[in-house]
Parts: C-alpha cells; sequence; structure tokens
C-alpha cells in the first residue's frame, strides 16, 4: 500500500503505525458514534411504550428479530428447486406464490407474493420504486443496494443499462419485464432452470438458485463443469 | 377482451403509491388482484376502505418515448382502480 509522508523524523527502524492505520496498513473504520437520528429516537420512545404498556415484550420483540434473521435466500432458493423438479407445484407457484411457499412448510405470514417466470425469451426484474418492498417474509432482508435511489429509478428507466452493470447481458431478442412492487405484492423471479442440470437433485439445484437470480440482476449458477469423482 | 387503462393525472398531497412516473399513462390490466385497504388512508391510521387493486402493463415506450431502451419491453405496477379510468377501445 503506498505512503508518502516524510513530514516527521521518527525513528524508522522499527515497524510503525502510520496514524489511522492499521499495523497491515488498512485504515481503522471509524466508531459508530453518530448521534441518533430522529426516527430511530422515535423508534425507541414506541418500543419503550409499547412494552410499558403490556402491549407487547422485549421477547416477543427479540422473537420476531430472530425470525426475520432466519429467513434467508434459501428458502425461495427451495422454492424454486422445487418448481423445476414438480410441473404441478411450479403451476400452482405461479398461480399463488404465497400458498405454493406455505405449503412448503415457509412461515411467511400474511404475505401475498406472485411468482415471474424467466422464459426462453423474457427476462423478470423486480424493484420498488416507492421505498423498499421486497418478500422479506420468505428471502430475509433485501441487499443494501435494493434499496438504494440509484437501483430504484434506474431499473425501471434503463433496465439493461442496470442488468449490464450487474454483469448480464440480455440479447435484444430477450423481453425485459419490470415489476415495480407498488402496493400490496411481493414478487420472486421464478428463473429458468440451467441447462444441463437434468442429473441434479432438487437440494443441489437448490444449490444453483442465487439470491440476485430471485431479484432479476442475476442467472442461476451453472452447475460445476468437468467430472465429479466417483 | 384487453382492457386499457390510464392512470390518473392528479397530484394530490398525503401519502399515495401511484408513482409519480406512472401518472397520465396508458396501460393493460394485467390481472386483477382483488380488494386491499386503502393505503392513502392506512397511511394515516384511518379505517380503510377495500379498494380493488390491479396489475397494470405499460410498454417503456409509453412510459419513456423516443428515451426507451427498447420500446417494447414492458413495465408492471400495481395501481388501485381509483386511480385509473378506463381508455376506449380504438373504432370496433
Amino acid at each position: 500500500m503506498p505512503h508518502d509522508h516524510h513530514d516527521h523524523d521518527h525513528d524508522h527502524d522499527h515497524d510503525h503505525h502510520h496514524h489511522g492505520l492499521s499495523p497491515s496498513g488498512h485504515p481503522y473504520r471509524q466508531d459508530d458514534d453518530a448521534p441518533l437520528t430522529y426516527w430511530q429516537r422515535m423508534e425507541i420512545a414506541v418500543r419503550e411504550l409499547l412494552i410499558e404498556k403490556g402491549v407487547t415484550t422485549a421477547a416477543e420483540i427479540a422473537g420476531q428479530i430472530d425470525l426475520m434473521d432466519s429467513r434467508s435466500p434459501a428458502n425461495g432458493a427451495a422454492v424454486v428447486a422445487r418448481a423445476w423438479t414438480d410441473p404441478a407445484f411450479k403451476s400452482r407457484l405461479l398461480d399463488n406464490a404465497g400458498d405454493a411457499s406455505r405449503e412448503m412448510g415457509f412461515d411467511i405470514g400474511p404475505l401475498h407474493l406472485i411468482a415471474v417466470e424467466n422464459t426462453a425469451d423474457t427476462h423478470n426484474l423486480i424493484v420498488c420504486t416507492l421505498c423498499s418492498c421486497y418478500p422479506r417474509n420468505l428471502l430475509g432482508l433485501p441487499p443494501d443496494w435494493y434499496k438504494t435511489r440509484a437501483y430504484r429509478s434506474r431499473a425501471v428507466r434503463e433496465p439493461r443499462a442496470v442488468l449490464t452493470e450487474f454483469g448480464l447481458d440480455l440479447p435484444d431478442s430477450t423481453t425485459i419485464r419490470v415489476h415495480d412492487s407498488t402496493a400490496d405484492m411481493r414478487y420472486i423471479v421464478l428463473p429458468a432452470r440451467p441447462a444441463g442440470t437434468e442429473d441434479l437433485t432438487e437440494a443441489e439445484l437448490a444449490e444453483l438458485v442465487t439470491r440476485d437470480c430471485m431479484i432479476g440482476t442475476g442467472l442461476p449458477r451453472t452447475p460445476q463443469t468437468g467430472a465429479t469423482a466417483g | 377482451m384487453v382492457k386499457r387503462v390510464r392512470v390518473r393525472s392528479l397530484m394530490p398531497p398525503g401519502h399515495v403509491r401511484a408513482p409519480a412516473y406512472l401518472r397520465g399513462k396508458t396501460g393493460v390490466i394485467e390481472r386483477s388482484l382483488g380488494a386491499f385497504g386503502n393505503p392513502e388512508q392506512l397511511a394515516y391510521g384511518l379505517p380503510a376502505e377495500k379498494k380493488p387493486l390491479f396489475r397494470v402493463r405499460f410498454t417503456m415506450a409509453e412510459l419513456w418515448g423516443d428515451q426507451a431502451e427498447r420500446p417494447a419491453d414492458t413495465l408492471d405496477a400495481e395501481i388501485y382502480g381509483h386511480w385509473l379510468e378506463e381508455v376506449p377501445d380504438h373504432a370496433p
């Protein structure tokens, strides 16, 4: 790592630490000492009042946080892999993705979920221009970029440019369908099953399904090429 | 039959969930979603009427004109019925 300050004259014979840099030469991350924002104070005040008045308990709140943290893209991957292997399930998924996910045992609460299918000539992309609507009850918390103004505004205006930046160059023959989650529905992309996966089990297929391919900013992984031993 | 609708070109104050970039734009009903509490009341803790909700599909050409990357690409959004007006079909 380059360093170019020669304006001090202390002994350089020993390993010295540049100001603000760790021994390995990386900058220290600043302590998170910023004052609370207005809305953070409001959240704390309302939470404490709700507990004080017996509407909820600290244990219930911690339980809900644990439940949300336990949700991950792996849940959606299991749903996608099931759809790839079971045509009757796939048709139920496209009819009502919420009920199909519940059928697999996922606790998604009152989530209204719509699955949109990628085909040979159609690619789907999910965004929420108004805020950050995301199928959290199935996939867990959204990635930070999903909530940025840049993604939210550009995904509806220049989805092809956005997808190129994600490394996805779609041919002009592919129709892009962008879905703006403006109200009560949440969306999941059902990606196309990759070629060469005929022999994989449902669990192996689920390993190919990434979070981004269920948002539409990626494609599923392709199976490892080369012979598998044994 | 394809039903053509236009998003009302209103700019009311307060919480609404019809994005400004779709107001005044014409699309087709992709599907009906059923009735949901009106967010314009829910946002203020008021008793909310149930309003029919639709998925409306717009072409990128309709939204962005010459600026569209590929005119036939589409955008679907959920719009409440009270934000939509029917657009008569062309002559039979």
